[in-house]
Order: C-alpha cells, then sequence, then structure tokens
C-alpha cells in the first residue's frame, strides 16, 4: 500500500496566517464547489483600531483631531459596549492578528480582508468598522459626525476605491440627523458605497420627524438602509447582567427588536414604501418571536399603529435580515419553520461577521438540508446581487479553479 | 486501512503539547499531557474548524458556597480542554468530549508509543 509521508506539524511554534487558520473553511469551499456561484457576504468586519492615524488625519477640525491623537482614539468610547470577545485568549486570531504578514502593494486592510475572503470563498463582502458600532453613545454630537465623516473618507478612498471586492454600507450620524443628511448626499455614487448604515445602540429614536428628509434621500436614491446590531453593558437593562455571553446574547437581539417595533409600528415602511431596510447580526430567531409579538398586539390595539395597511408581520416579511450569527442547535424544525416566516429564499442575506468571535461560514447556509439549491445561491448571493444591484464578480482564485477544471468563469 | 503514522520521538514533546499530523486529507492533533497522549481529529463538530490548533484551558467553575452564595470562579485543573479556535467550542482533552454537550465528540484516534517514537493510527 502506498503511504504518504505524514506532514507533522507543531501549531504552537507557526507565525500566525489566516490561510492557515481557516484551511478547513478553504477545504468546505472546494469540496461544495463555491467557484459556481458568486457568495457575497453582507456583514464583515475590518479592525479601523489599526489605521487610526490614517483616519485621525481625515478629522477635519484640529481640536478634535488632537483629542483623538492623544486618547489614542478612546475619545469616541466614553461609553460601555465592551465586552469580551476574545474569551480570555481562547479565540486565538485576536491576539495573534496583529503579528500576521499582509501582502505587499496593498493596504493592509485589503490585504488582511482578502486572505479570509479567499479561504471561505466569499467573492465580495460588505465591510464595517468594529469599535464604532458604539460611537451612537457618544455623549459629543460632533465626534459622531466628525469621526463618521473622517471614516468614511478614509474608506472610500483608502480601501474602497482600490478593491472591487470590498463595497461598505457607510455609517450615518444619527446624533445630528442634518449631517446624516448630508452624508448621504456627499459619499451616494462613490465606488463601493451600496448603502448607509444606522448602527442601533443609540437612543434617539429613528422615527423623529428630524430623519424624514433623510428617509427620503435614500429611498429616492435606491439605496438601503441597514441596521447594525451591537451591545452596551452600559444600558440599564443590560447593567443588571454580569456574564458577557448575556449582555451579548440579549444585547445583540434587543436593540434591533426596539427600533425595528418602532420602525414598524410608526408606518416608516407605509411612509417609503420604496425604502429597503436591512436588519444586521441579531440571528433569525428574534424575528419569527416579533412577527408574531406585533400581529397579536396589532389586532388588539391597531388604533395606536393607524399608519398600517397590513400586519406588522407582513411588513417584516418583505425586509432584508443577515443570517449570521445564525442559531443552529438542536433547532432544524424551528429553523426551516423561520426561513419560511422571512420568505429567506428572497430575503435573507448570507453574512460571515468575520474575523469576529461568532462568525458562520458560508457552508451554514450551503449545508441546510432543507434549502433547494437555487435557495441556497439565493441566500449566498444573489439575493444581495439583487438587492445591491452589483456586478457578477468571481474571485481570481476561484476562476483559477475553474479553470483548473476546464470551466470558463 | 488504519495505519500507524510516525508522529515523533517521545522526547520531543513535553506535556501540553500538540502535533498535528496530516494523511492525505485527514488532520489529528496528537497531544501529550500529565505524561499520557491523546489524539483527535482536527475538524471541530461545529463549523469544521481546526479543533486542536486551539489552546489548552482547564475548564471554568463556579464557586458556590454551603449557603448557595456565589464566590467566585476558578479552573479545575484535573479537567483540562482543548479549544476550538474559531469560536471556542471546548472538549474534554482526555475523551474527546464536548463540554457543554457530552453526546458529542471528536473523533479519537489510538496513539501507540512504541521503541521511544510516538505513532497514531490513522
Ligand atoms: S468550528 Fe470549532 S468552535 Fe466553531
Amino acid at each position: 500500500m502506498n503511504i504518504m509521508t505524514p506532514m507533522v506539524r507543531d501549531p504552537n511554534q507557526e507565525q500566525f496566517d489566516t490561510r492557515r487558520l481557516l484551511a478547513n473553511a478553504q477545504r468546505q469551499a472546494e469540496d461544495r464547489r463555491y467557484e459556481d456561484f458568486m457568495i457575497i457576504d453582507v456583514d464583515a468586519h475590518h479592525y479601523e483600531t489599526n489605521s487610526y492615524k490614517e483616519i485621525f488625519d481625515y478629522i477635519e477640525d484640529p481640536v478634535m483631531r488632537d483629542q483623538f491623537i492623544y486618547t489614542k482614539g478612546a475619545t469616541q468610547l466614553p461609553r460601555s459596549t465592551g465586552g469580551f470577545q476574545e474569551m480570555a485568549g481562547r479565540i486565538t486570531r485576536y491576539q495573534h492578528r496583529a503579528t500576521e504578514k499582509a501582502p505587499d502593494g496593498v493596504h493592509r486592510d485589503i490585504g488582511l480582508t482578502r486572505k479570509w475572503m479567499d479561504s471561505m470563498g466569499v467573492d465580495v463582502a460588505c465591510v464595517f468598522p468594529t469599535p464604532m458600532l458604539g460611537l451612537g453613545l457618544n455623549p459629543i454630537v460632533e465626534v459622531e459626525v466628525q469621526y463618521a465623516r473622517a471614516y468614511n473618507r478614509w474608506l472610500c478612498e483608502r480601501l474602497l476605491a482600490n478593491e472591487s471586492r470590498m463595497v461598505s454600507m457607510l455609517y450615518l450620524p444619527m446624533n445630528d440627523p442634518v449631517a446624516a443628511l448630508k452624508m448621504v448626499e456627499e459619499f451616494s455614487g462613490k465606488k463601493g458605497v451600496i448603502g448607509f448604515l444606522v448602527t442601533t445602540v443609540r437612543y434617539k429614536p429613528l422615527y423623529d420627524n428630524a430623519y424624514m428628509k433623510l428617509y427620503r434621500a435614500l429611498e429616492e436614491r435606491g439605496l438601503p438602509l441597514a441596521f447594525h446590531a451591537a451591545t452596551n453593558w452600559g444600558d440599564q437593562s443590560m447593567h443588571i447582567t454580569n456574564r458577557f455571553i448575556a449582555t451579548h446574547a440579549l444585547g445583540f437581539t434587543w436593540f434591533n427588536i426596539v427600533h425595528m417595533t418602532n420602525w414598524v409600528v410608526n408606518g416608516i415602511p407605509e411612509r417609503f414604501p420604496g425604502l429597503k431596510s436591512i436588519w444586521i447580526e441579531s440571528g433569525l430567531a428574534w424575528i419569527p418571536f416579533l412577527m408574531q409579538r406585533l400581529d397579536n398586539e396589532y389586532m388588539m390595539r391597531s388604533s395606536e399603529a393607524p399608519s398600517l395597511k397590513r400586519k406588522p408581520s407582513d411588513y417584516m416579511r418583505e425586509m432584508y435580515y443577515t443570517s449570521q450569527p445564525m442559531e443552529m442547535i438542536n433547532n432544524q424544525t424551528m429553523l426551516e419553520e423561520t426561513f419560511k416566516m422571512i420568505a429567506a429564499d428572497t430575503q435573507l442575506l448570507y453574512s460571515s461577521d468575520y474575523p469576529h468571535w461568532d462568525m458562520d461560514l458560508p457552508s451554514t447556509i450551503y449545508d441546510l438540508p432543507f434549502l433547494s439549491p437555487q435557495a441556497k445561491k439565493n441566500i449566498l448571493g444573489e439575493n444581495a446581487r439583487k438587492l445591491f444591484k452589483l456586478d457578477y464578480l468571481i474571485s481570481d482564485e476561484k476562476k483559477a479553479r475553474l479553470k483548473a477544471k476546464g470551466v470558463a468563469a | 486501512m488504519a495505519q500507524q503514522v510516525f508522529v515523533c520521538n517521545e522526547i520531543e514533546m513535553k506535556d501540553g503539547d500538540v502535533r498535528i499530523i496530516r494523511q492525505d486529507r485527514i488532520e489529528v492533533g496528537v497531544y501529550r499531557y500529565d505524561g499520557a497522549y491523546y489524539a483527535y481529529r482536527n475538524h471541530c463538530l461545529h463549523q469544521g474548524g481546526p479543533a486542536c490548533e486551539g489552546i489548552i484551558r482547564s475548564k471554568v467553575v463556579d464557586l458556590i458556597g454551603p449557603d448557595k452564595t456565589f464566590l467566585g470562579q476558578t479552573y479545575d485543573d484535573d479537567e483540562p480542554h482543548i479549544v476550538c479556535p474559531w469560536h471556542g467550542w471546548e472538549y474534554k482533552l482526555k475523551t474527546g468530549e464536548c463540554a457543554p454537550d457530552p453526546n458529542l465528540r471528536l473523533r479519537k484516534h489510538e496513539v501507540v508509543q512504541r521503541d521511544g517514537g510516538i505513532y497514531v493510527v490513522i
């Protein structure tokens, strides 16, 4: 019998490398032939903290710029959205990522993003920042406005302009509705800008009349508005949780639940029927819960939501949702029902959340036994491609796999 | 057919060490812990991560007093866990059992010590 010489290695002696860490993800991508279709990841992240020096240069107010430089970025964080993402060293990429070698010739963030995308078989990723998800809690409105504008300019000029596989929905400084509207007016149409983003850890209600011009501007431009959840350990209800598992499990759903409820009962979908909304990073289990809950109350108290012409769940079923972190433990029946309730075939958008600790691979969708082959392709890419009007794009690495098989990309 | 695959000489591994052995498409992690050897498939039951390439960390326990009050936390060093680096699923190093769900287990491989060498059956 032919025995190949085994390869023996000591992982503790190896230089940290995303391709190595995700080698099993790459095997999944090859085994499942992801090269046959486009995969779009609608919620991925980068660490803007690594580029602080560059971003601070983009802060226009010179006094605030100095604040940021001398606090090393802490100016944006007088708040408590932090947590223990790295799980006391268990999620190894957190402590090792700074040591990773990035490819030469491109911005480090582009190089590192390409690495994990290629390992997973992702062709296009919508990237968002990391600590900035809590910027809406900053009591100084000008900090949110100035930093958001600096980050957006930096993102567009340094990353999106130089890498067609990276796109983004840009952060809106919602504590200043006029500045948020200006952001849409200024940045729509820039390369890679596929929509705009509301981070939902914030306390100014989104039904405020001050936002109507903003929603109108987005609707007119056909640009989606996304709501990205996070948690806030300083919120009064979260303040009584003492373990990160609790504040994370609850917070990442709770803030989207609150804003979704306000969004629906105030009839915003009736006022802006052409405005597409996307609800990000709350998993999926909350959606059937909220649909049932709101429908039930609406039938008794429709006088309190008189703008609605249909049940709350009817509006929610027309919205878009990202998949991660998809609840997948011993719940196949519930999960299948959830997919039906949210019309997943057309409304669900795959997301990895990579490199964050609770990331999901494309196989979380691809391996679901109750989905048709077409539904898998829709959720992994086609739904997003249509929603964002993106060109069909297959990565060079996947093209090479096709070529090796003699198939034209 | 199962083969005994050479990993390394016994003196090359100290307690807490791991070696990853790749044979064709199969990867196995071989551990040495308290002088004994254990081996598991390097494939996490969650999303297929490299379960044997993370850290070893003892089981965490809550310290509850006789009056049922919470006194703090500590590690149970008699129960080391291997931690998958992708999302943190924990497995008992000595059995491969998934710490929060005993119905799940990493696939186990036999380790053979022979003539000063360590071999794993793949
Ligand atoms: S793949 Fe191992 S913890 Fe998720």
